[in-house]
């Protein structure tokens, strides 16, 4: 069986859904952001499969672009989880509930 | 003119209402109670002379003119213009309207004279004369007005100065109660006459005296109208009469009325108000006198008014009761009469009543004053020596109410009789015959009861009795006078012809010319002549007075003894608890109505209060629910935000089918 | 790498799987996207991540499942499940077309730069500025407040 698109869609479905639960299922917050890594990554593998299939480099191209902002945003979101490690002492989301209300 | 014979009253009312009523003469001028009390009576008198003199020259006026055109109209402005439906401020000065504009303001005038003296040391002194003058204007609108909507708004107003009078002295809660039954029982009439004005509308399509009259004098027009309309118009507007006059069964009200100053009741519950419904359907005397139906039952109901209000009078120990009884029976008699169709009868007898009643209240005033607030005959007695002129005026009353002959009361009241007797009203002429003994026995019995025989009174206000000051005792004068010799303006054509005078009775003539359709049908042969009749009342009248001077002067205690007597006695009760009529109206309309207010207040508070409260704290709930949401878990928010978007998935999958 | 209830293991099974996904890229003739996933995301995303975890010195927590409604969630996440293998059937049985071309230059990096220098410029300046407020953001958030 040829390896067609297909394929590689199903697997980010996949990999996306993976991501998913991990984001909805874990209590450490550093684990829910690498799950969102993983669901990022997810989407990247589905541009850069259609790219393929419609042979448009535009895929790629911006897979390139999501990389980045998921950089910038790992970034960030790892600066603030350190500045709240350094407030709060835990990184249970159960407990941090700032947003109430 | 006509209008400013309505508007100097209402001016009168507008100064003393907003510089004196209202505190600021006082309080922002600076003026004292005595100079503000002065001020003001000279004011409300003054506005009301002035509104006598204008009637008075304007009565000239008609005089002068051509006894079929005596009617002058004015008109102000478009009140209401609606099409079809298009009422103006107009002023109808006919001869008719000019007898009751007479009335109104000359007495209205004598007795504002009076509460100058009366009403000394009130504190509401300002408020009263103005209730008084807006008193004056609306029922001056009432009778001058040339429409019925006018006359509606007049009715009304004089409902609202009655209840703003009767219920003077507020802080006395049972007072207030006895304003407010009146206005209600009025609000009962009222309902009858708007139904009526609506009729009268939709059958002639105007609203205005001479077109609707015109239409229905017209042979071509009232065929087309079927007899039960006008009928029905005539009966609606009775009910209106009924309950401003005090006719059975709404009467009821007008006895209660007496807890205002007695000012009040000798003006709007004797001479005037009460008398507007004669004078509407005096006015309507084009419909009365088509509709036989109608011509009885006002006789029937009217006769019957006048012997229960007598049989309750014979009874009562308050003095002010006694007269308020016998207002609502002599208005029986004054009904009797339009019944019958003999209007310038009724209206004779309108004329004399407002006399002699009027002077019958101010004198018990005088009394009650005298007394400082008795007004209990059982605690009164040999007045005569102490308040002479109280006394001879009262007495003057007495006879011209009683039909003594040669006192107005006499002729108005034998035309009444006789005018029943023509009509072929047999029955009801002896029922009017047996008030007319009824009638002498209550007054003199009262009479008696006050200022004769041995004095019961007590010492300390032995000590304190003074005969009344000048402003109220000139009135009185004024008013017996016009008791002795007011009747003669009316005394019928064959009492006239014995002493040689032909055209007596001017009363009759002046006035019938606004009556524009006669209702008497005269019956063909007649048992009893007229002089017959006259001796029938004469002696009616001595019989009540000999009874009531035997058990009352000649023998004081046998009254009281009959009474204890065992056959006796259950009449005397019933007549003494004024037949339990306010009981029984209390069981059967007031309390299922109070029942019924009840539980639609329950209804309005459990469901509908309910209803929109349940709004209200069902969205609280929802709130409340949803807030939830806003746990600030941000695992529930991530998880909710997966369910929302798989959801949202689902929905576009099946949407491909 | 979801279930892990040590964090780092957590992360380095992360590395692996973006390291596996740049191997995909590579199969779908896509090179320098596959060398810039393992330069960028492997090397030094992960390695940030690494260095937190250390960094806060967390200790394995017990992976329980502890929140409400979680066998709501699971049968949610099976239902997508179930979505998902639906699509990939009707994908499957739709086709597209079997022989793929290629244009010259397909994922390069002389295609990938040609593309990104003149019709993407735009969004290319626009990450850098993005990374430039990323940094100044890390920075003013994480340093310390005292003296």
């Amino acid at each position: 069986m040829a390896i067609s698109i297909e394929h590689y869609l199903v697997l980010s479905a996949i990999l996306f859904l993976i991501g998913a639960f991990g984001v909805i299922t874990r209590r450490n917050i550093l684990v829910v952001l690498m799950s969102l890594e993983l669901m990022l990554n997810a989407a990247n593998l589905a541009f850069v499969g259609f790219s393929r299939a419609l042979d448009d480099m535009t895929g790629q191209i911006f897979m390139i672009m999501s990389l980045t902002v998921a950089a910038a945003e790992v970034a960030v979101g790892l600066a603030l989880v350190v500045a709240i490690y350094k407030h709060r002492e835990t990184l249970n989301i159960d407990v941090l509930k700032l947003l109430k209300g | 003119m006509i209008a400013s014979i309505i508007l100097v009253p209402l001016i009168g009312a507008l100064i003393n209402g907003l510089v004196f009523a209202s505190g600021f003469y006082r309080k922002v001028l600076g003026g004292d109670e005595h100079t503000e009390h002065r001020i003001s009576g000279v004011i409300a008198s003054v506005a009301v002379l002035i509104s006598a003199i204008l009637s008075t020259l304007l009565f000239t006026r008609l005089l002068s003119m051509a006894p079929a055109n005596r009617h002058i109209i004015e008109t102000l402005f478009v009140w209401i213009p609606s099409g079809e439906f298009t009422v103006s401020f107009e002023v109808l000065f006919d001869t008719l309207s000019c007898v009751m504009a007479l009335i109104v303001t000359w007495i209205g005038f004598l007795i504002h004279l009076y509460s100058i003296g009366y009403m000394h040391g009130d504190k509401a002194y300002a408020k009263y004369f103005t209730y008084m003058n807006i008193f004056i204007f609306f029922m001056l609108i009432l009778v001058l007005g040339n429409n019925f909507p006018l006359m509606f708004v007049g009715w009304e107003g004089v409902g609202l100065a009655s209840y703003l009078l009767i219920g003077f002295w507020y802080s006395d809660t049972e007072k207030a109660y006895a304003g407010r039954k009146a206005f209600i029982i009025n609000r009962i009439g009222d309902f009858g006459f708007i139904l009526g004005i609506f009729l009268i509308f939709f059958l002639f399509g105007s609203v205005n005296y001479q077109e609707v009259f015109a239409k229905a004098l017209d042979p071509s027009f009232i065929t087309g109208v079927s007899g039960a309309a006008i009928t029905a118009v005539t009966l609606l507007l009775f009910v209106g009469a009924v309950g401003k006059s005090a006719q059975f069964p709404l009467y009821v009200w007008l006895p209660d009325a007496m807890a205002g100053p007695t000012p009040v009741s000798a003006l709007i519950h004797a001479a005037t108000m009460v008398t507007a419904g004669a004078y509407m359907m005096s006015r309507c005397n084009v419909f009365y006198s088509q509709s036989p139906t109608a011509q009885i039952i006002v006789v029937s109901i009217a006769a019957f008014t006048a012997l229960l209000a007598a049989s309750i009078a014979i009874t009562q120990n308050d003095i002010k009761k006694v007269l308020a009884y016998s207002t609502v029976s002599q208005l029986g008699y004054m009904f009797m009469a339009i019944g019958v169709g003999a209007y310038t009868a009724g209206l004779f007898h309108l004329l004399t009543h407002a006399f002699f009643k009027a002077l019958l209240f101010l004198g018990s005033g005088s009394v009650i004053h005298a007394l400082h607030g008795e007004q209990d005959i059982r605690n009164m007695g040999g007045l005569r020596k102490y308040i002479p002129v109280t006394a001879i005026t009262f007495l003057i009353g007495t006879l011209a109410i009683a039909g003594v002959p040669f006192l107005s009361g006499f002729f108005s009241k034998d035309e009444i009789l006789a005018s029943l007797y023509d009509g072929g009203y047999t029955v009801h002429w002896i029922v009017a015959l047996i008030t007319v003994v009824l009638t002498a026995l209550y007054m003199i019995r009262l009479y008696v009861l006050t200022f004769e025989g041995k004095s019961r009174i007590t010492d300390t206000v032995k000590k304190h009795i003074h005969e009344s000051p000048y402003t109220m005792t000139i009135p009185l004068l004024v008013l017996a006078v016009l008791s002795i010799f007011g009747g003669y303006v009316g005394v019928p054509e064959f009492m006239g012809q014995v002493v040689g005078i032909h055209d007596t009775n001017f009363f009759e003539k002046f006035v019938s010319t606004s009556i524009l359709l006669d209702g008497t049908n005269h019956i063909g042969h007649r048992l009893l002549g007229h002089w017959t009749l006259v001796i029938f009342s004469i002696v009616a009248a001595l019989l009540g007075i000999l009874i009531a001077l035997y058990f009352y002067l000649i023998n004081p205690s046998s009254a009281d003894k009959i009474a204890e007597n065992e056959v006796i006695k259950p009449i005397y009760e019933g007549s003494f608890n004024k037949w339990y009529v306010d009981e029984l109206y209390d069981y059967m309309i007031v309390r299922p109505f109070i029942y019924i207010a009840e539980q639609a207040s329950r209804f309005d508070q459990k469901f509908i209060d309910g209803a929109v409260n349940g709004v209200a704290s069902a969205l609280k709930e929802m709130a409340l629910t949803l807030q939830a949401a806003q746990s600030g878990a941000l695992r529930s928010y991530a998880s909710l935000m997966a369910i929302g978007a798989a959801i949202i998935l689902i929905f576009i999958v099946l949407w491909q089918f | 790498m979801v279930t892990h209830s040590n964090p780092v293991y957590s992360a380095v099974s992360l590395v692996l799987t973006l390291f596996s996904t740049a191997v995909l890229f590579v199969l779908l003739h896509a090179d320098f996207v596959a060398a810039v996933q393992v330069l960028v995301y492997a090397g030094a995303i992960m390695i940030l991540f690494l260095f937190t975890v250390m960094f806060l010195n967390i200790r394995p927590e017990a992976f329980k499942f502890d929140s409400k409604y979680m066998k709501f969630k699971i049968s949610v996440f099976m239902v997508l499940l179930l979505f998902a293998g639906y699509f990939a059937s009707l994908g499957f049985s739709m086709g597209l077309k079997r022989h793929y071309t290629e244009s010259v230059d397909f994922g390069s990096a002389k295609g990938v730069g040609t593309m990104l220098f003149t019709d993407y410029l735009l969004p290319f300046e626009l990450t850098s500025v993005l990374i430039v407020a990323a940094i100044i953001g890390v920075v003013a958030i994480a340093k310390r407040r005292d003296g």
